[in-house]
This record gives structure tokens, C-alpha cells and sequence, in this order.
């Protein structure tokens, strides 16, 4: 019984990592209704510019704040320059915009940062606790910790504060937001800034673990199926989201795919979003679109 | 038309006949010159999710090369040309990029391909015997191409998947006391879950069989950045060796996540993709103790990388870009490939005489290599690369490796020399995989007396 405890607790805590990123994906999604895919590729520009200012000696924070500027910048430019001009054109259009910013981003870091794996060390321990006879890993509770921060600063942020308010209202009907006097553009860059951010959050989380390198980009394929099952609109649903992937993904590597000889993570995650999608096609939070016809 | 007036326009044509005839004869010259030269095409990938590994491969082969061409003057006079096509580690662009190159370059012919990716040489075995064009594939590839007999022109050359999980089992072997004390051991590999990291379940089933021992086989999917419910499993399952058959960001990940269970990172021995600094560095400090088995040992103080230093690096004429990869396990790896590349040519114009060697004549110098300690020695390769003699039943030769033990700045080796594989015990399995692939292919062997 322990075991299945200890299997469903490191999954859900693994989980927590794959909602990291779902959040900056629903964060742009909810305020544009864009699907950023370049997400990815902002979590390791953001690791990436982080250590290489590390290893020029610059101070922890110090270098934070700097790869901040550039995250922010990065995100206010990719709107500025890429999105602005094809407002008004079909999802695909920028959903394949964003697919290009991605290669450019991965391009741009590699000339300028180099192909070098690095080692991030944020000074958190990772040595394992034993709570109630279950073993816990410290830095994944220190993450679990950091998305909690970040979901309750995000949800106080759009539901609270005057610009999330209107982002809502942009993402609901842009026209009508329009028509009341938001200014779509600057509240779009702030929320691409915003979005650098959170990839700045789970560049360092996600380097820390596994090394910056450009292999960083791939955690983008665990944060799909989160998405689909807590919902593109939601970052509640993000992190309900991950935690059911990662619990789920645990406990079938292990009981699941004993069963069958082989790994079984690799597309669990994504039956149970189709699953999902067949009972709930918006997702657990998301909002389901009405429309009048 | 007046007359001087032909004679302008008769003045231009043969002016226009004469430059045209020139550039002819210029670009005759180059061909004539590229002709002389012994071409390489390279399969690199320089960008992409494995760059960190490819770029010190490169550095060390081309430096090799380079190092052939400024020093020796080329192989017997023929000098080395290369080019690069990027694969971005990904089959169908490692295709794109052979079928490219096959040709050769300006009349000068392609010896060797080089892969550089264990899916990218399985998708070539067949075109390249079509080509007879060889594929070297030195630590990875098929390892049943052994069998030269079915596949002329695959060479998994000194160190297969088959040996490399030979030699960690022979190595925990002498960490336990004998061959003897295996049995009732738990030996636990967790491999990416790949063709290339299912390649080892038949030899250590064999292996167990024989020796005694529990083997338990763990996948971990691609990329591997998420393994905790894997270690959680050998965490229940309590084995006392782990053998990490990783690539890529599955490493560090596998090395950090073994000790958030508690696992010690001394009993694991990772194997030849899991054994560079690439792959420990990213795990900061709790990869001090970690094993690795390897053909390619790290360190710099070889007699062929003190000749590199004085030739090569210290007249800015290496590709290294980082000179902290200079004597890295990336790096000699180029270095060892370059080696076997350079002398499979050196023996094939021994044969056919001094010129640029085809494939066809460069398969038979590979199946007739024999990099003897002697010569070994002479190249100033001693230690770095082990000595191997290869021929058309065994398209290995060597099947040893080196146990490196991590201290947490560099690599130190700790096994007992080269721990050789039980290449007897295993060659037989392999020749009759190879028999069963000739059987489904409709594929006829070769006589090996040739």
C-alpha cells in the first residue's frame, strides 16, 4: 500500500512540473485565443539566458531580473512584431505563426548561448523526506509550492486587478472590449509579458531538474494533454490538469505497463485527454464556446 | 555587314570560346585536384535537441583529419576533404543527407559513411550494400552486423550494444568478487525505450541465464525527462546494481532521480550514451561516484592529443570550440572514429595502391584492419583506442570496454584496463540473429574466406 501511496504522490508532484508550463500556455490562450506553441521554446530561452548570465558570474538575482527584461521583451516582441499584424485572421494562422516564432526562438538562443548542456543549481536540496512512511523529494515539493504561488498571483491578477479584468473582457469579445475603449495591443503585450514570466518560472524549475539544454523544449508534449483535460481557459484547470496526468502516468507505468512489456507513459497521457474530450470536450474548467447559429 | 565588323564579332566569339575553354580547363584542374583528395562526408548534427553531444564528435574527427592533412600530409599523399550535412539527429534528414553525398565529391569517391545515429544507420543497411557504400558505426547500429557474411556493409565496429552490456555485467562481476558471486544478484536496466534501448534484453537475459543473476528490465520513455515512477520501482525492487542505458536529457534525469529514492549513484553503471560529461554535468553534484562504461575513455594526456595540442589547437586550427572539450569522452569518440577511418583507408590502398579508395575497396580494408597494439602505438593511440583486427565473420574486433568513474570535475578510469566482453559466449546468439535476418531478407551470405 505504501508503494501505491509513494507512486501516486511522486505522480502528482511530477504533475505539478507538466502544469508549469500549461499555465503559460493558458495564460496567452485566455487573453488572445491564441494557441502559443513557441511556449516550449520560451522555457529554454528563459533557462538558457538565466545560466549563461550565471556562468558570466553574475548574482542569482541579478541575473533573474535580467532574463526577466529580455522574457518580457521577448514576449512584448513576439506580439508586437508576429501577432499584431495578423489580428483578425483565421486560429491556424497564428497558431502557425507561433509554430514559426518557436524554431526562430531555438535558432536565435543557439547562435547566441551555444548548443551546451548546463547544470542549474537553484540551492533548493533534493534529498528526499519520509512523511507518514511516504518518501517525498524536497525540490518537487518546492515546485508544487512555486505553482500554487503562481496560480493564486495569476487568478488574483485577472480577477482582481483592472487589467485582468480586461483581458477577460478582450478574451470574451474583443470587439465589444473594443468598442468600451481597451487597448487590445497593450493589454496583449502585457499579457505576452506576463507569459515570459511564467516561462522564466518554469525554465529554472524544469533546468534545475534535468539540465538546461535544448531537450528543455519537449516538456511542451506532457503540457498538451494537460490542457485538454483542465481546459485551455483555466489555470486551475492547468494544475488539476497536470496532477491527473502526472498521478495518472505514474500509476500505469507501473502497474499498466508491467503488463504490457513496455513503457506506456509515452501515450497514457494522451488516451486519457482523448477519454476527456469524449465526455468533456472543453476540458474540466474550461469554457465551453456558445454560440449563436 | 562590313568587314570590320566581322572581324569585332569573330574577335568577341573567339575571346568568348577562349574564357569559356579556360574555365573549362580551371575547373578540370579542381576536378582533376578533388580527384586526388579522399572525400568524407560527414552526417552531423549541430543543432537540435543533441547538439551538446555531436559538436566535440566533430571537433575530435575533423581535428583527427586535419591533423592527417597538416602533419602526415594526407593518407600516403592523399589528403582528406570533408563537408557536413546537417541530420538534426533525425532519420529521414540522415537519409536526405547519404543519398546526397553517395556520389562522392568532384570525381572523388566516398569510402565511408558515417551515421552518426543508431535509427539513421538502421534505415541505410540495405540502401548502403546497394551503394557498397560501408556504414561504420562504431558503439552503435545493429549488432548482428557483426555477421559480415549477412551484412557486407554495416560495421558496428570495436565496441556493439551486445559487448557493451557484457563488459558492465563482467565488470560488476569484478566488483562482487568473480563471476561466480553474480548469481542472486538483482541487476537492474533501465533503458530508453527505443530499438536502440532494447538492444541489450537479449544478450543479458543470456547472460543472467548463465551467470545466476536476476535480470529486471525498466523502460523509460522518450525523452526521459520524467522518471519517478521508474526509480520509485527500483526503489521496491531493491536491486543492487542499476545498468543505465540512457541518451540524451534521460541521463542527468535518471542520475538525479536515482538519488531522490536513495539509490547510490556508485552502483550504477551507465552505459556508452549515458557516459560523458554532457550527460553528468547537468546533475550537478550528486553524480559524484557514477560509473560509466566506454571505448572512448576521456582524458587528454594520450601521445595522439599532446600531437593534436602542438598542431592543431595551439595554431588555431582546431574545430573545438570549447577548448574545456578538448580529451572529453565527445571528443575522443571523434578521435577513435577518425582513427578507424583513416587506417580501414591506409589499408585498403595497401591492397589497391595509392589513391582515393572506393567503398567496395574500403570495405574490404576494413574487413582486413588490424590496429595492433603496435600500431596503435605508433598513431600514439595507446590506451585511448583498443587494439581490434577485424574481418568479414567479425565486424567488430574489439568488444571491450573502460569503466569511468565520475569525481564530480572529470572522469577517471577505474576498471582494470579494458573489460572485455564474453564475446564467445555471445557470438553465437549474434550469428544466428544474423542468419535469421539473411532467411527472412532473402539474403544469401558470403563466404567469409574471402
Amino acid at each position: 500500500m505504501s508503494f501505491f501511496v509513494e507512486t501516486l504522490v511522486g505522480g502528482l508532484l511530477a504533475g505539478v512540473m507538466y502544469s508549469l508550463v500549461a499555465i503559460g500556455f493558458v495564460l496567452v490562450f485566455k487573453a488572445s485565443g491564441v494557441f502559443n506553441f513557441a511556449q516550449g521554446s520560451m522555457v529554454l530561452c528563459a533557462a538558457l539566458t538565466f545560466v549563461t548570465l550565471r556562468d558570466k558570474g553574475l548574482d542569482f538575482w541579478l541575473a533573474a531580473l535580467i532574463t526577466l527584461s529580455v522574457m518580457v521583451v521577448l514576449g512584448i516582441a513576439v506580439e508586437r512584431v508576429v501577432l499584431r499584424p495578423l489580428v483578425n485572421r483565421p486560429q491556424i494562422t497564428l497558431f502557425m505563426a507561433t509554430l514559426g516564432v518557436s524554431f526562430m526562438i531555438e535558432g536565435v538562443a543557439q547562435i547566441a548561448m551555444g548548443a551546451s548542456v548546463h547544470e542549474l543549481d537553484l540551492g533548493i536540496v533534493d534529498t528526499p523526506i519520509e512523511i507518514g512512511g511516504v518518501q517525498v523529494s524536497q525540490f518537487d515539493l518546492a515546485a508544487a509550492g512555486t505553482a500554487g504561488i503562481l496560480v493564486i498571483a495569476l487568478s488574483i491578477f485577472f480577477n482582481k486587478t483592472r487589467i485582468g479584468i480586461a483581458l477577460r473582457a478582450i478574451a470574451d469579445d474583443p470587439q465589444a472590449a473594443l468598442s468600451i475603449g481597451i487597448r487590445l495591443q497593450t493589454l496583449w503585450q502585457i499579457v505576452w509579458g506576463v507569459a515570459g514570466f511564467v516561462s522564466l518560472v518554469a525554465g529554472l524549475l524544469w533546468g534545475a531538474r534535468q539540465g538546461v539544454q535544448f531537450a528543455l523544449t519537449l516538456v511542451v508534449l506532457k503540457a498538451l494533454p494537460v490542457l485538454i483535460i483542465g481546459g485551455f481557459t483555466s489555470m486551475a484547470g492547468a494544475i488539476v490538469g497536470g496532477l491527473i496526468v502526472g498521478a495518472g502516468d505514474s500509476l500505469a507505468e507501473i502497474y499498466l505497463g508491467s503488463l504490457l512489456g513496455g513503457s506506456v507513459s509515452t501515450w497514457f497521457a494522451y488516451v486519457l485527454a482523448v477519454a476527456f474530450l469524449l465526455v468533456r470536450p472543453a476540458g474540466l474548467f474550461g469554457e465551453a464556446p456558445i454560440e449563436r447559429i | 555587314m562590313s568587314l570590320r565588323k566581322q572581324k569585332r564579332i569573330m574577335s568577341r566569339a573567339i575571346g568568348l570560346a577562349a574564357l569559356v575553354l579556360s574555365a573549362a580547363a580551371i575547373g578540370t584542374t579542381a576536378s582533376a585536384e578533388d580527384a586526388k583528395t579522399q572525400y568524407f562526408p560527414l552526417a552531423t548534427f549541430r543543432v537540435g535537441a543533441y547538439a551538446s553531444s555531436g559538436i566535440p564528435v566533430w571537433a575530435g574527427e575533423i581535428d583527427y583529419f586535419r591533423y592527417i592533412n597538416e602533419v602526415e600530409g594526407g593518407i600516403n599523399g592523399i589528403k582528406l576533404v570533408w563537408d557536413e550535412c546537417e541530420t538534426n539527429w533525425e532519420v529521414e534528414k540522415g537519409v536526405e543527407c547519404y543519398e546526397r553525398v553517395k556520389a562522392g565529391k568532384n570525381g572523388s569517391p566516398v569510402p565511408i559513411f558515417l551515421p552518426h545515429g543508431d535509427p539513421i544507420s538502421k534505415a541505410l543497411t540495405e540502401k548502403s550494400v546497394a551503394d557498397k557504400i560501408p556504414l561504420v558505426t562504431i558503439a552503435y547500429g545493429r549488432t548482428e552486423a557483426i555477421d559480415g557474411r549477412v551484412f557486407p556493409y554495416s560495421f558496428p565496429v570495436v565496441f556493439s550494444f551486445w559487448s557493451e552490456a557484457s563488459s558492465a555485467v563482467n565488470f560488476i562481476a569484478e566488483k562482487v568478487g568473480g563471476k561466480d558471486k553474480l548469481k542472486g544478484l538483482k541487476i537492474a536496466t533501465v533503458y530508453h525505450d527505443s530499438p536502440y534501448g532494447k538492444e541489450t534484453q537479449v544478450p543479458l537475459a543470456h547472460l543472467a541465464k548463465t551467470y545466476g543473476f536476476e535480470d529486471i528490465q525498466i523502460p523509460v520513455p522518450h525523452p526521459g525527462n520524467e522518471q519517478s515512477a521508474q526509480w520509485a520501482k527500483i526503489r521496491q525492487l531493491k536491486p543492487d546494481w542499476v545498468f543505465l542505458r540512457g541518451w540524451g536529457v534521460m541521463t542527468p534525469v535518471a542520475i538525479k532521480t536515482a538519488a531522490k529514492v536513495g539509490f547510490p549513484v556508485d552502483h550504477i553503471v551507465g552505459g556508452i550514451w549515458s557516459g560523458s560529461e554532457e550527460d553528468v554535468r547537468p546533475a550537478g553534484a550528486v553524480a559524484k561516484g557514477y560509473l560509466a562504461i566506454t571505448p572512448f575513455p576521456a582524458g587528454a594526456n594520450f601521445e595522439i592529443h599532446q600531437k593534436l595540442k602542438k598542431y592543431i589547437l595551439d595554431k588555431g586550427l582546431s574545430d573545438l570550440k570549447d577548448p574545456k572539450s578538448f580529451g572529453s569522452v565527445y571528443y575522443n569518440s571523434g578521435v577513435d572514429e577518425a582513427i578507424v577511418a583513416v587506417e580501414a583507408i591506409r589499408t585498403a590502398q595497401a591492397h589497391f595502391g595509392v589513391r582515393p579508395i572506393n567503398g567496395e575497396e574500403a570495405q574490404w580494408g576494413l574487413e582486413h584492419l588490424d590496429l595492433s597494439e603496435k600500431r596503435l602505438a605508433e598513431i600514439g593511440a595507446t590506451g585511448l583506442q583498443q587494439p581490434l583486427k577485424l574481418s568479414a565473420k567479425d565486424h567488430e574486433g574489439g568488444g571491450a570496454g573502460k569503466v569511468l568513474q565520475w569525481d564530480g570535475e572529470k572522469w577517471n578510469v577505474v576498471s582494470n584496463g579494458w573489460v572485455k566482453s564474453d564475446r564467445d559466449l555471445l557470438l553465437p546468439l549474434i550469428y544466428e540473429r544474423a542468419a535469421a535476418y539473411a532467411k527472412e531478407k532473402g539474403i544469401t551470405p558470403r563466404d567469409a574466406t574471402n
